[in-house]
């Protein structure tokens, strides 16, 4: 036993005494290990995720309770900003189009934009700010108050109860809340066509209608379930792995907001990227 | 160093209980923080074993390894005649679901009411349970703890014993065969400390567990335990009948059993104004 002490001591010091320069090595401490640990323990929590998910027993109640409290609660500031945005965008683009005489053409163009990136990401973005953080502390401050430390030790699966539900039900509601804005957005569109001018709803439909294609919709309706996903797994794992005290709550809403507003970029991008390969 | 200090365990009348957890040198460490150096330590059939203790010496760190809440380094660690070990997944499942655990601040579901919190772990636990079985378990439980008429309540209406209360019935409701309790009396009152203390002892003859304490309350120590381990630097120190411990004539133990008091003292002082000092000397006195 002791000898496995000394070992143990002698092998520090050799390592001690081999250690490249301090600098470097703090640099590469904290900034590269940790983005490469960091990466790879996200990877194994979303592994995880899908073995647990597919795994009997379901929680379908606390699933259907998820899925209601994300969706439900996140619908006022999604109105909102999509009404907006939809109004700002057609008062905005007027003007252009109006240059060269063709502002029948706003309703068509503010539909392809809305429908294709503005919607989804801005949806995207508010999910994370609202959902993201909300899951980050809630996961956090359990953790920190033991509460999923109790449901190991009475052995009910807490990744199962926690994580899954609130993956899935953020992967499904996104969506759902993503038309939901479309809808608003367009509607915003048409109050904001009206303002200068009239349009009737049916010729604005119209309109809308000729210049979408299916290849608008369809991506960009597919794309939003992996938004959802990104940030329903970020909030989690934020939450599930953060630290153990009264700070680790704050940390956890915070970094899961930053880190899942990057996702929905990056995930934008990639889909952009394939999208685009298909359409030629 | 006041390893040469120890008392000699008092195992004569122990020597043919059955031992439901053994530690052999167990060890733990986090990064360069040597936490448990060398436990060895022994919990038998029945008994009440009480773990004093310092802050910060790794008496959490201790339970938390028994039930795999943490894993150990080295060493060996047999609970119910079993090397943890040596058990895959679902073994160590089985085995975990006969400990019970009282989280030192209750470790309620703050979402859920009271009956929810009740029937989380019975649900999960006893799958296929009809619906008033598992009613008559939760009032049942709530019962035993005195909590009746809370059962719709959320936990954060509750007192701190309330809470702590209900968090014992949550572990109680599914019979464990071993209970470890995280500091049951820290931030409660003397006298709910007490009842709390009290209640640990019912549970113990009601149920025939074995149960692991932490305290660092010499009165809970003192109403439950059947026996006394105390930690410190990493390694069980001394080890004793509460009256041996006591009346030690070694002065480390002595002063460790003082400053416990002092401790207890400045807690009731500064925290619970309403008491008188004068009559808190006493706390003083070992
Ligand atoms: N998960 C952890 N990671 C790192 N250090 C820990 C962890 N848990 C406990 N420790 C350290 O172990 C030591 C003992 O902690 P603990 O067992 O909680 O003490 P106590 O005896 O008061 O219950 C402390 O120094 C603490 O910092
Ligand atoms: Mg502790």
């Amino acid at each position: 036993m002791e000898n496995i002490i000394t070992n143990k001591s002698q092998n520090e010091n050799q390592e001690a005494e081999s250690a490249p320069d301090k600098i470097s090595e703090t640099v590469y401490n904290s900034i590269f290990s940790r983005f490469f640990l960091e990466t790879a323990s996200i990877a194994m929590f979303t592994g995880r995720f899908f073995k647990e998910a597919f795994k009997p027993p379901y929680e379908f109640n606390e699933l259907l309770k998820q899925s209601f409290s994300i969706g439900y609660k996140s619908l006022p500031l999604v109105s909102i900003t999509g009404f907006i945005i939809g109004l700002v965008l057609t008062i905005q683009t007027r003007p252009t189009l109006a240059k060269f005489g063709a502002e029948s053409w706003a309703p068509g163009m503010v539909a392809v934009s809305l429908i294709r990136e503005i919607g989804p990401v801005i949806t995207a973005l508010i999910f994370a700010g609202k959902v993201g953080s909300g899951i980050g502390a809630e996961l956090a401050s359990m953790n920190v108050t033991e509460q999923i430390d109790a449901m190991q030790v009475s052995c009910s699966n807490p990744f199962k109860y926690l994580v899954v539900t609130r993956v899935l039900a953020a992967t499904l509601m996104l969506p759902l809340l993503v038309i939901y804005s479309d809808a608003v957005g367009l509607l915003g569109s048409f109050v904001g066509v009206n303002l200068k001018g009239s349009v009737s709803l049916h010729l604005f439909m119209t309109q809308i209608f000729h210049s979408l294609e299916f290849y608008d919709m369809y991506p960009a309706f597919l794309k939003t379930f992996f938004f959802g996903f990104s940030i329903g797994i970020v909030g989690c794992y934020k939450g599930y792995n953060s630290n153990k005290g009264t700070e680790g709550v704050g940390k956890a809403a915070n970094s899961a907001v930053v880190f899942a507003s990057l996702m929905v970029f990056l995930i934008d991008m990639i889909a952009v990227q394939i999208t685009s390969l298909f359409q030629k | 160093m006041a390893d040469d200090t120890s008392v000699k365990p008092n195992t004569d009348d122990k020597q043919n209980d059955i031992a439901v957890i053994e530690m052999e040198h167990l060890k733990k460490s986090f990064e360069t923080n040597q936490v448990l150096r060398d436990i060895n330590m022994k919990v038998y059939k029945g008994e009440n074993l009480v773990i004093l203790g310092k802050s910060g010496t790794g008496k959490s760190v201790l339970i938390k390894c028994i039930v795999g809440l943490i894993d150990y380094d080295a060493g060996k660690l047999v609970i119910f005649g079993k090397d943890v070990a040596e058990q895959n997944q679902k073994e160590l499942i089985e085995i975990r679901k006969r400990i019970g655990f009282l989280f030192q601040n209750s470790a309620l579901y703050d979402s859920m009411t009271v009956r929810e919190n009740l029937e989380f772990p019975l649900k999960r636990q006893l799958k296929k349970t009809p619906k008033d079985e598992i009613d008559k378990l939760v009032k049942e439980a709530l019962d035993n703890v005195g909590l009746a008429d809370t059962i719709d309540k959320m936990p954060s209406e509750l007192s701190g014993g309330m809470r702590k209360r209900l968090g014992l019935a949550r572990t109680l409701i599914l019979k464990p065969e071993i209970m470890l309790y995280d500091e049951p009396t820290t931030g409660l009152d003397p006298i709910t400390s007490r009842e709390i203390s009290k209640l640990i002892q019912e549970v113990q003859t009601k149920y025939d567990t074995s149960s692991i304490i932490i305290t660092h309350d010499i009165e809970c120590a003192k109403l439950t335990a059947s026996r006394i381990v105390v930690l410190k630097d990493g390694i069980c120190a001394a080890e004793g009948s509460y009256a041996e411990l006591e009346n030690s004539t070694d002065e480390w133990i002595k002063s460790f059993f003082f400053i416990i008091n002092l401790d207890k003292f400045y807690e009731r002082v500064i925290w619970k104004k309403e008491l008188r000092i004068k009559s808190d000397w006493e706390y003083l006195l070992p």
